[in-house]
């Protein structure tokens, strides 16, 4: 079969294939990003953490050769960024916007030498094999990080209900009064969780570079980092939400490339908007000046 | 009838006696000013420690960083020529935060504006100069103030979180200069950097006699004065400071909410917008990607340093400014990534958030503390009052 003969069909396959390559990210920023936000507090300084997981991805795959070891060192890297966030919070009247900042300053500051060189990408599983379409092949062609993605959003979605962890996690995302009369000490609790956060903000920056687009640049996010904050809101805090919703942001992402392959140029910038609209859309369409949404956290803020 | 009077009489003869009135207002005030100085300082010697961490000298670069920004009267122009978009991009910011409002996206307002300004240009073109240049300032102004007009309403009248919504309408509105630059308003002889059609060199906003520095630095100056009159001086600040202490508050009140802080944030985001078309009209003589230079987020750090003060803003932009403007001789001199001044603004935007949580701690800020202490030593003189 020609490329060229499944004609407009390529766009809902480029998308699918695109929503499984983009979303990729979002998944792990989102999840991250669950946690923290069950234990109640948004950390809006996760764009920073991604952007510096990608770095030091980038970084230690190229001087290592291995892209695992280049992702081991992003999920510690962004634990360091998210237990300071974390230990930075718990003093009154502070947030985190500034991690934003503090973290790509520091990307680009270290990660100037890295922009040539190229390193290792992560592997992918060829699941389209069975087919001769070049297309579906392209479009099944999982990366790794996407199943371990699925697997975690299962996983994290059994432990909030299941687990002593989850348990613990949700008394002092919900009431840091019931949290301290039942011995537990909600600083601690959300240090960790906000840990964890940037860990998973780490591993999703580290796809970035490692991965798609696959290279260190110091445009390499687009704002998924922040993104996820609404995206996690959408997801009504459920690990299960948070994937769906990661995928169709993937997919809204993919809507400019996909158009493109076909031939589509008309507009090209307006298209590669599209994630944000519907980022704006849905909160526009989730949020209500008079209830507060069912599921969230009772102690959500940005400076807890 | 004498009870009354001596009992009204006992805490001003108290302050007067112990401490006189003078220093208790500079004590009051000095806060706002030791505090981010502190801040500032400690933020400078992090990031002394992180330079030599990794290798080169922090003398050397404070150095470097000072002759680049500060020590000559050419780099002192350049770094007022960088300020004046700052000073516009961090009242965005500022006016905002003071009804409690975070709003982080004013890099969008400066696109549209100066994309907004420079098609007024265009399609004015042959009308004097002066009515030119209006337009174009007023076509900037509606265009910042829309976008964040729009992040303003949204926060009101759907609880939509400000911070986010600005962010991403940041993103869209770089989206929508990059399609409008390459498509309806490009001008077909920009081909390596698409643009939209230059301005005529009637319509461009010179320098300031005798300097070479562009007016917008004196627009940015009064927008300044005249936020900080707003904020300080009206019934509409007034009604603003109370409704960003607490809204309910205001509206138990009666102040009309709503209606202020759409008109705060569309009066922020049309400051920003200005500054766009500033930069159209003053340096680039066009609309095209520059414009998405990164100062509405360097202004969200002066904002910040300065407290949401409008008149804080001016020395603070300059300050910002000079650093920005040594970030190439630092590369050049000592071998730096241009990341380098980054860094700096990034750890003095963490040691700001972080030293909020020091005002009204210190007792020494507080001269109602004093006084209250010395009643608790001396409860003689609590005898009267009672």
């Amino acid at each position: 079969m020609d490329a060229t003969e499944i004609g407009l069909w390529g766009v809902p396959l480029a998308m699918l294939g695109g929503a499984i390559r983009v979303s990729t990210p979002f998944i792990f920023v989102s999840l991250g990003e669950a946690i923290t936000e069950r234990s109640g507090r948004i950390n809006l300084g996760l764009e920073g953490t991604l952007v510096f997981g990608a770095m030091t991805a980038y970084a230690v795959a190229v001087m290592t050769g291995s892209p695992w070891l280049g992702l081991l060192a992003a999920a510690a890297a962004g634990l360091c960024f998210g237990l300071f966030h974390g230990w930075i919070c718990r003093f009154r009247g502070v947030n985190g916007i500034a991690l934003m900042l503090f973290g790509s300053g520091l990307a680009f500051f270290f990660g100037k030498p890295f922009i040539q060189p190229s390193a290792p990408d992560l592997p992918a599983i060829p699941f389209g094999g069975w087919s001769d379409v070049p297309q579906v092949q392209a479009a099944l062609n999982v990366n790794a990080l996407f199943l371990i993605g699925a697997a975690l959003a299962v996983f994290l979605w059994w432990a909030f209900r299941n687990t002593r962890a989850g348990l613990i996690l949700r008394v002092v995302g919900d009431s840091s009064d019931a949290a301290r009369a039942m011995g537990l000490n909600p600083n601690t609790v959300r240090l960790i969780a906000t840990g964890i956060g940037g860990a998973l903000a780490g591993i999703g920056g580290a796809y970035l570079s490692l991965y798609y687009p696959g290279s260190w640049t110091e445009g390499i996010s687009s704002g998924q980092g922040l993104m996820a904050v609404a995206l996690v809101i959408f997801a009504r805090w459920n690990p299960l939400g948070c994937f769906a919703a990661a995928l169709l942001f993937g997919g809204a992402g993919a809507l400019g490339p996909a158009l493109q392959s076909v031939g589509v140029t008309q507009g090209y910038y307006l298209f590669y908007a599209a994630p944000y609209i519907l980022t704006l859309v849905i909160m526009i369409a989730t949020s209500s000046p008079s209830r507060s949404l069912a599921g969230a956290p009772g102690e959500l803020s940005i400076t807890k | 009838m004498a009870d009354i009077v001596s009992s009204a009489s006992v805490p001003v003869m108290l302050g007067a006696k112990c401490y006189p009135t003078a220093l208790e207002w500079i004590a009051r005030r000095a806060e706002a000013l030791v505090i981010p100085l502190a801040a500032l300082i400690v933020g400078m010697a992090l990031f002394s420690l992180f330079i030599a961490l990794v290798g080169k000298s922090p003398a050397q670069l404070y150095e470097t960083m000072w002759r680049g920004g500060f020590g000559s009267w050419f780099s002192v122009q350049n770094s007022l020529s960088r300020a004046a978009p700052l000073l516009l991009a961090a009242l965005c910011v500022a006016l905002p935060a003071r009804l409690g409002l975070v709003v982080i996206g004013g890099e969008g307002a400066i696109v549209l504006g100066g994309v907004a300004a420079a098609a007024m240009g265009v399609a004015a073109s042959g009308a004097p100069a002066f009515f030119v240049i209006l337009a174009m300032g007023v076509a900037g102004l509606a265009a910042g103030g829309i976008w964040i007009g729009a992040v303003g309403a949204l926060r009101h009248y759907r609880a939509v979180n400000e911070t986010i919504t600005s962010l991403l309408m940041a993103y869209i509105a770089i989206a929508l200069m990059n399609h409008l630059v390459e498509g309806p308003l490009r001008d077909p002889a920009s081909l390596n950097k698409p643009s939209t059609e230059p301005l005529a060199e009637a319509y461009r906003i010179g320098n300031i006699p005798g300097m070479d520095v562009h007016w917008g630095l004196v627009v940015g100056i009064i927008a300044c004065i005249l936020s900080w009159l707003l904020i300080e001086k009206t019934r509409w600040g007034f009604a603003a400071r109370i409704a960003g202490g607490n809204v309910r508050a205001a509206q138990v009140q009666g102040l009309a909410v709503g209606p202020l802080i759409v008109g705060f944030t569309a009066l922020a985001g049309g400051f920003a917008g200005l500054a766009g078309m500033l930069e159209v009209a003053a340096v680039q003589g066009s609309a095209n990607a520059s414009l998405a230079a990164g100062y509405g987020y360097t202004g969200i750090l002066v904002a910040f340093l300065a407290r949401h003060n409008p008149l804080a803003i001016i020395p603070v932009a300059f300050l910002l400014g000079g650093i920005d403007a040594s970030g190439g001789l630092i590369q050049r001199r000592m071998d730096l990534p241009d990341a380098t001044v980054l860094v700096l603004q990034g750890m003095l935007f963490v040691v700001i958030l972080f030293s909020e949580t020091f005002y009204g701690r210190f007792k020494a800020f507080n001269p109602d503390l004093w006084q209250r202490g010395d009643l608790l030593k001396r409860p003689d003189l609590l005898k009267g009052t009672a």
